[in-house]
């Protein structure tokens, strides 16, 4: 199987997350070739073709250049696998060389058999199996689905151009807010998702944390629904936390919830949905009735 | 101007899911439907701009599936949205993202709209391809995961997300299309005046084959339960039990309470 693994950028660095590019490289086997628009200044070791562009001339975020450009090394080297990270990069780019290529893609993918790919769906609640019907396909692979595997070698740089005009306009990155609160240091965490219902009932929650010593987190909905500030919110787009015992309070447990607290040493869950899938990490899944459930227990702490 | 929606009716994802007879995907029976909460979003950030606008825009909501999507489209013609389509294929569930993509277009070329909003994914499906995908077909700009939206004239100034709480501005000409993220607005709920009003509105129907025959380009198996990985344990019973159970389990396995 010949491969192209398509890395990312951001403000000059290789993201890491394209390691687990090359970890998936390894897991399915075959010739892998690499396609980045990135620096000449910092590029993965790699024992096989990599075709580089040059972000300073086309940017990080140019998705109709990018795509023509990678259409370029696709036909270079015939891959039958073009393989993206599931991430902003790749999510926006990958449907554009599928389109382009006419060629079927398969996204968010955690594993593979044969010639079919795993992929969750109905909120990760469910999965099931995905094959390409046409002989060349593309894949996003599920951030931390795949281990990241540092390469050896020096690659054949080879350097791609274009002179397709953009139809998007690049304005620049905005940087992260700063976080008033600190939830990576806690050692405990009490996290509120939109089981609690509304957002009175935070007060419920909070006092579960209290009586633990804890921190308050929470699910992104809490936060987008405005009960509770960003601060708070743990996942892929809030802050990572590793706490010795992490409460998860009505959260089914949604992929980019599990990022920021799967490593918690002790993971506690209240879901009234047994089927849930925070089950798929928790050390206990208590099947209850968040309202009635935490204030029970708050009152026995206290 | 003239707007387009693309909403899909997704079940309500804290239903029991249990795999059809070929297991390909859910058995539908029993199912309650919902709109896609992404489309939720896509919806408010429409009317908004044609609140925006004073109204000018004409705002057109789409959905691909059997009858039981127009209570999805109801919905979003009470939120503010003009005219619907409805574009009737009961077997949706089998069809996948690049024949979605494909009716869409087929639709959607024939009326040239400026803009064109979707969800950056389906709750159900969640292949997040079948906007960007429209964009491809119809060969026009599109960017995705919008936490923030800008239009002055004929100019869509997009904040998108990246990954940790980075986001990235990009500025893009009209005709374009954008795929809304959790949060992007505050999606408003319908009311009682409104859910009349939108009783009056226009819903035409289309016939799916009609619109385009394309071949799927993939196909789907083992809808299932994951394997259990961990080994975790599921507690169930009364609250008093569950209480001391729990206490009884962070004493013993965890260091933090004494
Ligand atoms: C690119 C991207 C980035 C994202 N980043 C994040 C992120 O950083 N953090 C994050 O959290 N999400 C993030 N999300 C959203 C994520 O996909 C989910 O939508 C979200 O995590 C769901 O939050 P939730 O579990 O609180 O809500 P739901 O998924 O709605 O779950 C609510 C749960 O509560 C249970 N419940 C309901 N009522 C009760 C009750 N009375 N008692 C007990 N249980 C009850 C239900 O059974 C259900 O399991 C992101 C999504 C995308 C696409
Ligand atoms: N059956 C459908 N009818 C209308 N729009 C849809 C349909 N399926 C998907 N979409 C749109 O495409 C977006 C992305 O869906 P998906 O590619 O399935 O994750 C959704 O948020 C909708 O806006």
């Amino acid at each position: 199987m010949k491969l192209l693994l398509v890395g990312e950028y951001r403000e000059g660095r290789l993201l890491d997350t394209s390691a687990e590019l090359f970890g998936f490289a390894a897991a399915i086997g075959g010739d892998a070739s690499i396609f980045l628009v990135g620096s000449a200044e910092d590029v993965p070791a790699f024992s096989g073709a990599l075709y580089l562009v040059d972000a300073g001339l086309y940017g990080e975020y140019n998705p109709e250049v990018h795509k023509q450009l990678l259409l370029k090394a696709v036909e270079e080297v015939n891959p039958d696998l073009i393989v993206f990270i599931h991430s902003s990069y790749g999510w926006d780019l990958a449907p554009r060389v599928a389109a382009s290529l006419k060629v079927a893609q398969v996204s968010e993918v955690i594993g593979f058999a044969d010639n079919a790919y795993e992929v969750g769906c109905c909120n990760a609640k469910m999965h099931r199996n995905v094959t390409p019907s046409t002989s060349k396909a593309v894949i996003t692979i599920q951030a931390g689905a795949f281990p990241a595997l540092q390469s050896e070698g020096t690659p054949l740089v080879k350097v791609l151009s274009t002179d397709v005009a953009s139809t998007t306009e690049f304005l620049g990155y905005e940087p992260a807010e700063a976080k008033d609160v600190n939830l990576a240091k806690a050692e405990i965490v009490v996290s509120a998702g939109r089981g609690i219902g509304k957002k009175e009932n935070i007060e419920v929650i909070r006092s579960l944390a209290k009586a633990f010593g804890g921190e308050l987190g929470a699910s992104r909905p809490v936060v987008d629904a405005g009960w509770i500030d960003h601060g708070h919110q743990v996942g892929s787009t809030g802050q990572t936390v590793a706490p010795k015992l992490y409460v998860a309070c009505g959260i089914s447990g949604s992929i980019q919830h599990l990022a920021g607290m799967k490593k918690s040493g002790f993971i506690l869950a209240i879901n009234k949905d047994k089927d849930a899938p925070i089950g798929e990490v928790a050390d206990v899944l208590v099947v209850a009735d968040v309202l009635q459930f935490v204030p029970a227990l708050t009152a026995k702490l206290s | 101007m003239k707007i387009l929606v693309c909403i899909k009716q997704v079940p309500d994802m804290e239903s029991h899911f249990r795999p059809n007879g070929s297991a390909t995907w859910f058995d539908e029976s029993d199912l309650a439907f919902r709109m896609n909460e992404y489309d939720e979003y896509a919806v408010e950030e429409a009317v908004k701009l044609k609140e925006q606008l004073g109204g000018e825009p004409e705002i057109t909501v789409l959905s691909i599936g059997p009858d039981r999507v127009i209570e999805a489209i109801k919905k979003a013609l009470a939120i503010g949205c003009d005219r619907a389509v409805h574009i009737n294929e009961s077997a949706v569930a089998s069809k996948e993202p690049w024949q979605i993509a494909s009716i869409i277009a087929a639709y959607a070329r024939s009326i040239q709209f400026d803009l064109v909003f979707t969800g950056m994914q389906s709750q159900d499906r969640g292949s997040a391809q079948v906007g960007v995908l429209v964009a491809e077909l119809l060969g026009i700009p599109s960017t995705t995961t919008l936490v923030g939206f800008a239009y002055a004239d004929g100019v869509v100034t997009a904040t998108r997300e990246l990954e940790g709480g980075v986001k990235g501005k990009v500025r893009l000409k009209t005709p374009a299309l954008v795929t809304c993220q959790l949060g992007l607005n505050s999606p408003r709920y319908p009311t009682l005046p409104n859910i009349m009003k939108a009783r009056k509105k226009e819903i035409t129907t289309f016939q799916a084959g009609d619109l385009s025959s394309e071949p799927p380009l993939t196909g789907s198996s083992s809808f299932r339960h994951p394997e259990k990985k961990g080994s975790g344990v599921v507690l169930e019973g009364s609250v008093d039990e569950l209480v001391e159970k729990v206490i009884v389990i962070l004493k013993d396995k965890t260091a933090v309470l004494r």
